[in-house]
């Protein structure tokens, strides 16, 4: 698996994209940081591109390279070598070298201009965590539907579609429902609902380092005791992390079936 | 000529009076403070050695005295209501440190109680462990400066304030430092005071509370972490200039809030991480000129029936909600402010933007009705429904907005 992975690796970094995902971090980052000046407004600005962005290519990128790089698998596959870990090395070579492009692209400039003197720090930090792990959800749901649907057409369409909803329409639902059951007691079913979705999860969990702790008082009780709480934090990164391993699982089991 | 020789000496007995100077210590001739009060005369100083006196109810009536305490000579109430009590016209209290004032229920016990005085001066005292701190009523023509006043409230109900005045006139507060009481400064009834330069910490209730005062001027205060900043209610003709609100966090929390207040005018402050910045009820009539709002939840919410404010070259800098804004009609003007959220551009060069600025967005209209929907702060989908309502608005007044933003922060 290993090995694989380092094939993978070395082929995506061979190859435009990750550079020009690479260089598009780097072009941002500095672009923020030294024309804005100011380290929290360019963490904020930073927090929309990633929670919309980092998913967008992750899902994009994980569909395109599984297809294209067919053949490839099809002549492993004639190999004496495990199918888990033939799918296993391709995934961890994709996500990888992304959240690599992403944290190198960012991370540069935001060394040069000094973040490890500034109290955001912590506030970074979270961030490039957040991304990294929403590179990792979003490649293994990629990689899901690449398995499951071999028109190429079909599988981009599901893979946008599937973005499109937990990006966006996901959160229209939420708030309609919010508006509809108004009168209910509604704490507990919106942080459920927000657990539900790695986008929203991975949103909150930037957002606390920010501006909502403050709001979030306002609301009421439960949502200031669960996210400021070192529990919510943890089941936080644990939803997160599950939202990881259960593609990946689905992946291995869908591999083992696959008829190529 | 008998007259005469009878004048000369009432001058001579007065100004022997003036000169006279009572000393106090543990080894003196007179070893208690009501004592040496009890023996002076009108005019007299009384100068207290520093050491520890455990004394409370200590009363100064009708005499003009001056009493300075050197080295901070300790008066311990040990808990057992007022430390000291005066009605007197032309006296003044300097250098003392008192502790441990009795709390109850029913009666206001204070470190320092003045009541029916004028022309007083309460000068660097050291206040610690009491209920309330300096307690003035019915008194006019005063200056409290520079006192340091601490304690332990805990709760609203069982704790008093730091420096209370009541049915007050013409006071001067200044340069305080007031950490852990109930309000900081409460003010009730109490005009053409001016209140500068203190610092307000840590207080349970609020950093400065005004109930129907008028005619003040608060300049240059800190008000930090208090359960709310300041709270100005049932009051008009105040004037607010360079004060700093910050960290006033919490569910209830304001950095500053206006109740019923009318004609008053705020200048140059500074408003710094709290959840709501200022919150404005029934208010009318004020000019916000030149003020910072820098990274808090609500910059201004108003609430209902405030009309005719004046908003003009403040700074709205980072804040999750500029405006929050119920009901559709709005009578307040805004104009050449600054707002980091601006998004429109400058063609021809003047400094203000040719698009005007909608500082309410729909999502603090459905977060003023379903408070859980704040869990969607900066989502995507919100800001494609802040985008659409800006362009047409529908649930917001049509008619507040900023025609005239400018592209550059304000500098003051």
């Amino acid at each position: 698996m290993l090995k694989i992975l380092k094939y993978s690796f070395k082929d995506l970094s061979r190859s435009r994209w990750s550079y020009v995902y690479f260089f598009f971090y780097l072009l941002l980052g500095i672009v923020l940081l030294f024309l804005n000046n100011d380290l929290s407004n360019a963490v904020i600005t930073l927090m929309n591109v990633i929670i919309i962005l980092v998913p967008l290519i992750g899902t994009i990128f994980g569909v395109m390279y599984f297809y294209n790089s067919r053949e490839f698998t099809e002549l492993l596959l004639a190999q004496p070598v495990k199918r888990s870990s033939i799918f296993l090395g391709q995934y961890l070579g994709v996500a990888i070298s992304l959240s690599a492009s992403l944290i190198l692209g960012l991370g540069i400039p935001f060394v040069a201009y000094g973040i490890f003197q500034s109290a955001a720090i912590w506030d970074f930090f979270s961030l490039l965590v957040s991304g990294g792990f929403l590179t990792f959800i979003f490649t293994a749901l990629a990689f899901n539907i690449a398995l499951s649907q071999e028109n190429k057409i079909k599988g981009f369409g599901m893979a946008i579609l599937l973005w499109l909803f937990l990006a966006v329409i996901y959160d229209g639902l939420f708030l309609l429902s919010l508006v509809y059951f108004q009168d209910y007691p509604l704490d507990k079913f919106s942080l459920v609902a927000s657990m539900l979705n790695p986008i929203d999860l991975s949103r909150i969990l930037i957002l606390l380092k920010l501006d909502i702790s403050a709001l979030l008082g306002y609301t009421g009780a439960v949502f200031k005791d669960f996210f400021g709480t070192s529990l919510g934090s943890i089941t936080s990164f644990g939803v997160l992390i599950l939202w990881v391993i259960f593609p990946v699982w689905r992946i291995v089991k869908l591999s083992g079936k696959k008829d190529f | 000529m008998e007259r005469l020789f009878i004048i000369l000496v009432l001058f001579l007995a007065v100004f022997a009076g003036h000169a006279s100077e009572i000393e106090v210590c543990k080894t003196c001739e007179i070893s208690s403070i009501q004592k040496a009060i009890d023996f002076a005369e009108d005019g007299d100083l009384i100068r207290i050695k520093s050491g520890i006196y455990k004394e409370n109810g200590i009363q100064i009536l009708n005499k003009s005295l001056k009493i300075i305490g050197e080295n901070y000579p300790v008066i311990d109430a040990e808990m057992q209501g007022t430390a000291l009590s005066i009605s007197a016209n032309n006296f003044s209290i300097e250098g003392l440190k008192i502790i441990n004032v009795g709390k109850s229920h029913t009666e206001e016990f204070a470190g320092i109680l003045v009541s029916q005085s004028r022309n007083f001066k309460i000068l660097n005292n050291k206040l610690d462990n009491v209920f309330f701190g300096i307690l003035l009523e019915k008194s006019n023509e005063g200056v409290i400066s520079g006192n340091h006043i601490t304690s332990n409230a805990r709760s609203q109900s069982n704790s008093g304030n730091g420096i209370h005045l009541w049915n007050t006139n013409k006071v001067e507060i200044r340069n305080n430092k007031i950490v852990g009481l109930r309000d900081g400064i409460y003010l009730e009834f109490v005009n053409n005071s001016e209140i500068s330069g203190n610092f307000c910490k840590d207080n349970l209730r609020y950093g400065l509370h005004f109930m129907f005062s008028d005619e003040d001027i608060y300049t240059d205060n800190i008000f930090e972490n208090n359960g709310a900043g300041v709270a100005v209610m049932y009051s008009k003709f105040i004037e607010m200039r360079g004060n700093h609100f910050r960290k006033n966090w919490g569910s209830a929390s304001y950095g500053l809030l206006l109740k019923e207040i009318t004609d008053s005018k705020l200048e140059n402050n500074i408003f710094e991480e709290n959840t709501i910045a200022i919150s404005a009820d029934n208010t009318n009539r004020i000019e916000y000129l030149k003020n910072d709002f820098k990274n808090n939840g609500y910059a201004v919410r108003i609430r209902g029936a405030c009309y005719d404010n004046f908003f003009k070259e403040n700074n709205f800098l980072y804040n999750s909600f500029d405006i929050g804004y119920t009901g559709r009609l709005n009578n307040n003007e805004f104009t050449e402010n600054y707002w980091s959220a601006y998004t429109g551009y400058d063609l021809d060069k003047n400094g203000i933007g040719d698009v005007p600025y909608r500082p309410v967005k729909l999502f603090s209209y459905l977060v003023n009705r379903t408070p859980e929907a704040i869990i969607l702060l900066r989502s995507l989908f919100i800001d494609l429904l802040d985008f659409s309502e800006k362009v047409s608005p529908v649930f917001t007044p049509a008619n507040l907005m900023d025609s005239q933003p400018l592209m550059k922060k304000v500098s003051w």
